[in-house]
């Protein structure tokens, strides 16, 4: 589509760049902060399921599941998210190993943890090593969903708890009022208006959600990050395009990516709000 | 290794001081307790001294964001949107390699009592670079609570003191200020929660943990990865950060209380978690 990109060594100035900046490992480049908003796209869906379970179970009437709801919610007040991050992964890693392990290999009744390994039977390993690269890439991106859904949908508990304290106690006493049931006053009353109440809390999540995407990194995932990384790096003369460290450039290239996301985020939820609450007197 | 033999090599590792390998094999429990919370000496060190400093430019920045003159407002809403825009994470990776590309000049300041050597090559070691971004970082969010609690300083008060006849800095220093301070403590309580647990990033981005002095998340990670067991290590950070944010809770609380002393007890603003202004 663009030139010849054949001989980079003959090119110059705005060929040279232009063929530089599709070299297929751009094109990984630009794949990545599809990665990012995929990411974003797969984790709320679980976020606010996390959050209304964390919510709703510190209402609940079982004690045990009040708490554990309470415990939930409370987890990441004292403990940075990062922490989580590290640890989901590798821990559901070896969890499911380990369950894998105790059914598929029932003879090898040895302790997992030997000395410093982790060690389970090759028919336990999740993914199995035979399996091809991009499974285990799915199954890294799964586990880096499931830690974002853990630790912002405890967030997200904690504004959704806010905003069901929030509607108003004359909405559900009218509902009683009128004969509805327990789960119907939560359909048809309480959950709706909570949104309006939820919203500036959650749209500050999203904001904190759309911060933390670049931890991917530390997932061990092809994120922006890394290939901001992998690409900017100098790079000799052995390379097809020798250039300088261009680092600084591409981690430039990043923040803009960032202040764009967050400043169109900013206006949608302008637009959400005000849409949210048509109809309700005096709510913002 | 027993506990006191532990405590002496590695309780201020991460400081330099002690032994100098880490624990390799056969790492004990309380090996991984000392280690980890030595690292949080790193923690408190980045956490303290960014909020010491941040105050004092937040506040000018808030000023600076709530003045009249494009001069001021515009350069103080520019560093605020573009620090609370973009994740700290990257503003790491960013400061960094702009730290390393600076050309290595060394600088003797001659205070005259005391003579200094500064060198730009401090900038790329965790220990100034880092502190620098978190500064920064951290100035910006505050700046933003700051400059909504300047608006909502009552009008009342600010009449009353012009009718006495106050004037520029003195009414800035007594009426404005405590005001404005006392209304945004509950959420700038919440930003020194979120900035202290930031710092557990700071060796996670580019800042080389030199000599393998880093915090108590660098250590926790590496007995993760030494024992290929996540379930003691990380629990262990988990529950110093845990202490510490209830330190940094009640420290903040005695603060907010002293700050309220004059008001009746149900008009004082609460601290409540919020995850407003975390990174």
């Amino acid at each position: 589509m663009i030139g010849d990109c054949s001989d980079p060594a003959a090119l110059e100035g705005a060929a040279w760049m232009l063929c530089y900046l599709t070299t297929p490992k751009h094109m990984n480049f630009y794949w990545s902060f599809l990665t990012v908003l995929g990411l974003l796209a797969v984790t709320v869906p679980f976020i606010m399921a996390f959050g209304l379970a964390g919510a709703f179970a510190k209402r609940a009437r079982l004690a045990p599941v009040r708490w554990l709801g309470a415990l939930y919610t409370t987890m990441v007040r004292g403990v940075p998210d990062i922490v989580f991050f590290l640890f989901v992964p590798i821990a559901l890693d070896q969890g499911i190993e380990y369950l894998r392990h105790r059914v598929l290999c029932p003879d090898m009744v040895g302790p997992v943890w030997v000395g410093n390994d982790f060690v389970v039977c090759p028919a336990a390993k999740a993914p199995l090593s035979t399996a091809s690269a991009f499974v285990h890439d799915l199954y890294g991106f799964a586990l880096a969903v499931v830690a974002y859904a853990i630790v912002f949908g405890a967030f997200a508990a904690n504004v959704i708890d806010g905003a069901l304290r929030a509607v108003p106690k004359g909405q559900v006493e009218a509902a009683e009022a009128v004969g509805m049931s327990p789960g119907q006053i939560r359909r048809r009353i309480v959950l709706p208006q909570m949104w309006v109440y939820a919203l500036p809390g959650l749209s500050n999540l999203w904001m904190i959600l759309v911060k933390a995407t670049p931890l991917l990194f530390l997932l061990g995932i092809e994120d922006i990050v890394y290939w901001a990384r992998e690409l900017g790096g100098m790079k000799t003369q052995a390379f097809d395009y020798p250039h300088p460290d261009w680092r600084l450039w591409y981690f430039g290239a990043l923040m803009i990516f960032y202040l764009l996301l967050t400043w169109v985020s900013q206006i949608g939820f302008e637009r959400l709000t005000a849409r949210a609450s048509r109809g309700m007197a005096g709510a913002r | 290794m027993s506990c006191a033999e532990a405590l002496q090599a590695y309780g201020l590792r991460a400081i330099g001081i002690g032994e100098r390998l880490l624990p390799r094999s056969e790492i004990t429990l309380c090996e991984q307790v000392v280690l980890i919370g030595s690292g949080m000496i790193w923690n408190l060190y980045f956490a303290g001294l960014a909020l010491l400093l941040g105050f004092g430019f937040a506040v000018l920045l808030a000023l600076g964001k709530a003045s009249a003159s494009p001069l001021a407002a515009l350069p103080a809403q520019g560093f605020v949107y573009f620090f609370r825009g973009t994740p700290l994470f990257i503003q790491f990776f960013f400061a960094y390699e702009s730290f390393v590309l600076l050309p290595k000049v060394g600088v003797t300041l001659d205070l005259g009592f005391v003579v200094m050597n500064a060198e730009t090559g401090w900038l790329t070691r965790a220990w100034l670079g880092a502190l620098i971004v978190l500064f920064l970082n951290t100035s910006a969010y505050t700046a933003e609570i700051f400059h909504g609690a300047l608006r909502a300083v009552p009008r009342g008060e600010l009449e009353a003191a012009d009718s006495v006849g106050m004037t520029g800095f003195r009414k800035f220093r007594r009426i404005v200020f405590p005001t404005m301070l006392r209304l945004a403590w509950p959420s700038y309580t919440n930003e020194a929660i979120f900035l202290f647990h930031a710092t557990a990033l700071v060796f996670f981005s580019s800042f080389p943990a030199w000599r393998q002095q880093g915090d108590a998340l660098y250590y926790a990670a590496y007995f993760a990865e030494a024992t290929f067991n996540p379930f003691v290590a990380y629990p262990i950070v988990a529950a110093y950060f845990v202490a510490g944010t209830v330190l940094l809770i009640l420290a903040f609380g005695l603060v907010g209380a002293r700050l309220n002393r004059h008001l009746p007890r149900e008009a004082r603003a609460k601290f409540r978690f919020r995850p407003q202004f975390i990174r």
